[in-house]
């Protein structure tokens, strides 16, 4: 590596601005300026050094603060376009149907909107390229800068050449006077750490601060990582199910599980009158409380899939919005609900035809019939064909769509004394048709009793951890960033001289105030602030 | 007295106390010329301002103790708590600082805020399911901190531009920092305009379309200027002049129109009056403050509260939806309004510590960042979230 030679025999690497060992200027930029530069402390920072390679071209991209600044400008902006209209998934359409629907709602504007992808902004390919160009970006920035620096606030030398404090920005120079071990003494009861030389106090406080920036980034990296890690399999489980009061239900996403819905509670509040500041937040509901009473089961080792018997009992929990049911990582949440939403049971009254005597009531479960329902010795009925979801007749057999009891209908053998070969009927709702012949009895309608279905989410994410653990880091360091100052002052005597100068990386008028404090305690003389271009008289009155 | 109407006295009692200890303050500013330790006019309006902000807090447990929940759920009482953070906040950089030309504009922008925020129903709404947490409590209060914070920030940065840019010239700096006061007169207008048409009991109901095509009501409290789509007037009062397509909220644009009506109606006869521009007007009180320390006290300010929104509006956020919804993040447009503010804010740290923005740009940018926390309190309430509320 190309070295460069200060007058004090150090050898610093190509690009220094500061000696490491005296802080002499180095460069003829940094000679001419007033007051030094000492944001990377003068160190050779490699993108402000190098630029001749395709390699140092990128590095210099990357870690340049401008690029850093435009990438999240970009963000910010693409983030609030986004919110201009809805996002397609809020929006109350399909998929297929979204496009007209932003049309019909916002007119040209959400025609293009739509045409653009600005609906789905947030997962378009270059929206999270910008994403990643910008956490190439802090970690290349921070190894550009933290390691140099790093290195010269750990090489620090107590005694710095008169030019390095000459050229702070808070600065004095006095005759000598002063008693530099009370000084040092002052400074440690300040809380500084304090190192003497002959002729030399260096005095440094919170030097852990210049690292915040450099923490809170290694934090922002780990939790973008941790997002991205989101798409490794078994990381992330999205699902969701309707829970069927009464009714126990596979949970998708969670081989093995079972949850049983036994009861779904809506509880609104007393007084139902909606209030101008809800209408004003579009709340329409005074519900108080969303809640679904469950059993979670768990299949014994080696059952075959689906098997529901000898289920074991994992927990009861009354899962509530803002308390979900958690087991082995997985989470459920309280989503949604339909009251009286779904068909449960229907009753039947066995009706001779002509007398409309009825010989007996029946409650078939529409989610478990039983295949025969005996009324007497001689009167039962047999189900011999169920169709929950009637859909139609195909080649005149009758066709489900689902298991779901949305539609149902029966193929029902009925058997009365007076019929004691049974008559075959097909009944559904509102249709009854007798394909063996005209029957004498017939399966009446009687009523019907619904059930209260429970939208849960199932959710595993096991990138959470890692997301805190960023998350928490990133504070971390924007903390020690923010709320501690790095502070440095320098006293120095050289041929009858003393030269008092101070560094702060940020709030420079509670340095003065440290200054203060130390120039009562030791009769020093008054350092000025060099970059202060208002008079010094106006800012004894404000700053006290 | 029941401790919901003792609550109001003491927010009433604060507000009126604010008032008090702005006009000291001014007094305080005029007499600093003198050298030495405070005058009489910053002891008093340092007092009173203590006195108040402990009347407010006293509103703020009092309605947190009658509606048994931290009273931060609707939009009253989420402006009032934030006026009420804005005076605290003040009060920590004043104590850090003692610079009474703060006072001149925090406290009167904490006016505004705690009198825009009496606008709204202060009714006691219950809370949905999704609000009944703890992390409420947790997550609001902390990022209202956050933005009060910024707020002293965007404060310090108002009266470095308004000491230090050239008001008599016309420049695009100068013609922006008046917009910026042209603004504030705005949300007195606002507050007039409905003080005004809601003393005459004004109202004015509608049959309109909505925008799935379905009948529905409104009533107006305001002359309706904008009619909501094919509206049908059911009343004898005034007719709107125009219609809106359904994806308008006609009564809210009424309502902004209004304000800006009464804004400038009155921005003209302060014109008028005084023959000066407002930045004129205010910049001679400022001329006295040192620019150098308004400049730390505006970056200082963004320093503390950036850690502080974070923590409030970005992780307790996160935290909370995870619990609430099974996801720590979902795009929603309050959301990502608080991560627009975190990353301009993370933007003007990186142009200050790195590029050197200093002084005016600085100053810009902190009000800037305080523009976006408003449109994010006004705009994003009540336009972007009338299509998806949180509350839902």
């Amino acid at each position: 590596m190309k070295m460069n030679m200060c007058e004090c025999g150090q050898q610093n690497p190509y690009g220094t601005h500061l000696c490491i060992q005296c802080g002499r200027p180095l460069t003829d930029e940094e000679k001419e300026k007033k007051v030094a530069d000492m944001r990377y402390e003068g160190s050779a920072v490699r993108s402000k050094t190098y630029n001749a390679s395709w390699i140092d071209k990128v590095w210099n991209f990357f870690s340049s603060v401008k690029v850093g600044v435009a990438l999240i400008v970009i963000t910010l902006v693409a983030a609030a376009i986004g919110t201009f209209l809805p996002q397609a998934f809020f929006i109350p359409a399909t998929e297929e149907n979204a496009g007209a629907y932003y049309e019909n709602v916002y007119g040209t504007f959400g025609k293009i909107y739509y045409a653009l992808g600005l609906t789905d902004l947030y997962t378009t390919w270059w929206f999270q390229v910008i994403v990643g160009l910008l956490g190439v970006s802090i970690i290349v920035a921070s190894l550009d800068r933290g390691i140099p620096l790093h290195k010269s606030l750990t090489n620090q030398r107590v005694k710095r050449h008169t030019s390095f404090l000459k050229r702070q920005r808070l600065f004095a120079q006095g005759s000598n006077d002063v008693d530099l071990q009370q000084a040092a003494n002052t400074l440690k009861q300040m809380k500084y750490n304090v190192r003497t030389e002959d002729g030399a106090v260096f005095a440094e406080k919170n030097r852990f601060a210049r690292y915040g920036a450099y923490v809170n980034h290694v934090g922002l990296i780990i939790f973008l990582a941790g997002v991205m890690l989101r798409v490794i399999p078994g990381m992330y489980v999205d699902d969701s199910m309707w829970a069927r009061e009464g009714q126990i239900t596979a949970v998708p996403g969670m081989d093995g599980y079972f949850l049983e819905n036994k009861e779904f509670i809506l509880e609104l509040h007393d007084e139902q009158e909606q209030t101008a500041a809800m209408a004003e937040q579009g709340v329409n509901t005074v519900a108080k409380n969303f809640q679904t009473n469950v059993v979670l089961y768990k299949q014994p080792e080696g059952a075959l899939p689906g098997n529901t018997s000898n289920l074991e009992v994992v927990q009861e929990y009354a899962i509530r919005v803002n308390h979900p049911l958690k087991e082995a990582g997985y989470a459920f949440y309280q989503m949604d609900y339909r009251l009286n939403d779904e068909l449960k049971t229907m009753t039947f009254a066995l009706t001779n035809k002509e007398t409309q005597q009825s010989l007996g009531e029946v409650t078939i479960d529409l989610y478990n019939p039983e295949t025969s329902y005996v009324i007497d010795e001689q009167t039962r009925i047999d189900i011999i064909g169920y169709y929950p979801h009637f859909t139609g007749f195909e080649e005149g057999e009758p066709q489900t769509g689902s298991r779901f009891p949305t539609n149902p209908a029966f193929l029902f053998k009925m058997f009365t004394p007076q019929t004691p070969e049974g008559e075959t009927s097909f009944v559904g709702i509102q249709q009854t048709v007798e394909p063996l012949g005209d029957n004498a009895y017939q399966m009446r309608f009687v009523s019907t009793e619904f059930t209260d279905i429970s939208g849960l989410t199932i959710r595993l994410d096991r990138t959470i951890p890692i997301l805190f653990v960023g998350a928490i880091i990133f504070l971390i360091g924007v903390a020690m960033g923010s709320y501690w100052q790095h502070r440095r002052i320098w006293l120095l005597v050289q041929d009858d001289t003393l030269y008092v100068a101070a560094h702060t990386n940020k709030n420079w008028f509670s340095m003065q105030k440290d200054m203060k404090r130390l120039e009562e305690a030791v009769q020093l003389p008054h350092v000025v602030d060099q970059l202060d271009e208002e008079p010094q008289q106006q800012k004894g009155d404000d700053a006290q | 007295m029941t401790l919901l109407q003792l609550s109001g006295y003491l927010l009433f009692s604060a507000f009126i106390g604010y008032l008090v200890a702005t006009l000291l303050f001014g007094g305080a500013i005029k007499q600093s010329a003198q050298k030495g330790p405070r005058t009489k006019w910053e002891t008093y309006a340092v007092a009173i301002t203590v006195v108040s902000f402990i009347l407010n807090v006293g509103y703020f447990v009092t309605r947190w103790i009658h509606v048994k929940h931290a009273p931060v759920s609707n939009m009253f009482e989420f402006t009032a708590a934030f006026g009420m953070f804005i005076v605290g906040a003040f009060l920590v950089i004043y104590f850090m600082y003692r610079l009474p030309a703060l006072g001149v504009v925090a406290l009167p922008l904490a006016i505004l805020v705690i009198g825009y925020a009496a606008m709204f129903d202060r009714d006691v709404s219950p809370l949905v399911p999704s609000l009944q947490s703890n992390w409420l409590t947790i997550h609001v209060i902390c990022a209202a901190m956050g933005e009060a914070i910024f707020a002293i920030g965007a404060v310090a940065g108002l009266i470095y531009l308004l000491k230090n840019v050239d008001t008599n010239k016309r420049t695009k700096q100068s013609i922006a920092l008046e917009g910026i006061m042209y603004t504030l007169i705005v949300v007195v207008g606002f507050v007039v305009a409905t003080i005004t048409f809601s003393s005459m009991q004004y109202e004015s109901n509608f049959n309109y379309i909505d925008k799935e095509g379905k009948e529905a009501s409104i009533t107006y409290t305001m002359p309706a200027i904008w009619g909501m789509n094919e509206y049908e007037q059911l009343d004898d009062t005034f007719t709107p002049l125009v219609e809106t397509p359904p994806v308008i909220n006609a009564k809210k644009l009424t309502t902004v129109t209004w304000a800006f009506l009464f804004g400038t109606v009155l921005y003209v006869l302060i014109r008028l009056l005084a023959r000066r521009s407002i930045t004129n007007m205010c910049k001679p009180l400022f001329q006295r403050v040192n620019s150098q320390l308004l400049d730390e006290i505006s970056y200082r300010a963004v320093v503390i509260g950036f850690p502080i929104f974070v923590l409030g509006a970005l992780l307790f956020a996160m935290i909370w939806a995870q619990q609430a919804w099974g996801r720590y993040w979902g795009w929603d447009p309050k959301e990502v309004w608080a991560l627009i503010t975190a990353l301009f804010y993370a933007a003007f740290l990186h142009l200050r510590l790195s590029k050197g923005w200093e002084g005016k740009k600085s100053a810009w940018l902190a009000v800037i960042g305080f523009v976006i926390i408003m449109f994010n309190l006004v705009a994003v309430n009540l336009i972007i979230a009338g299509l998806h509320s949180y509350a839902a």
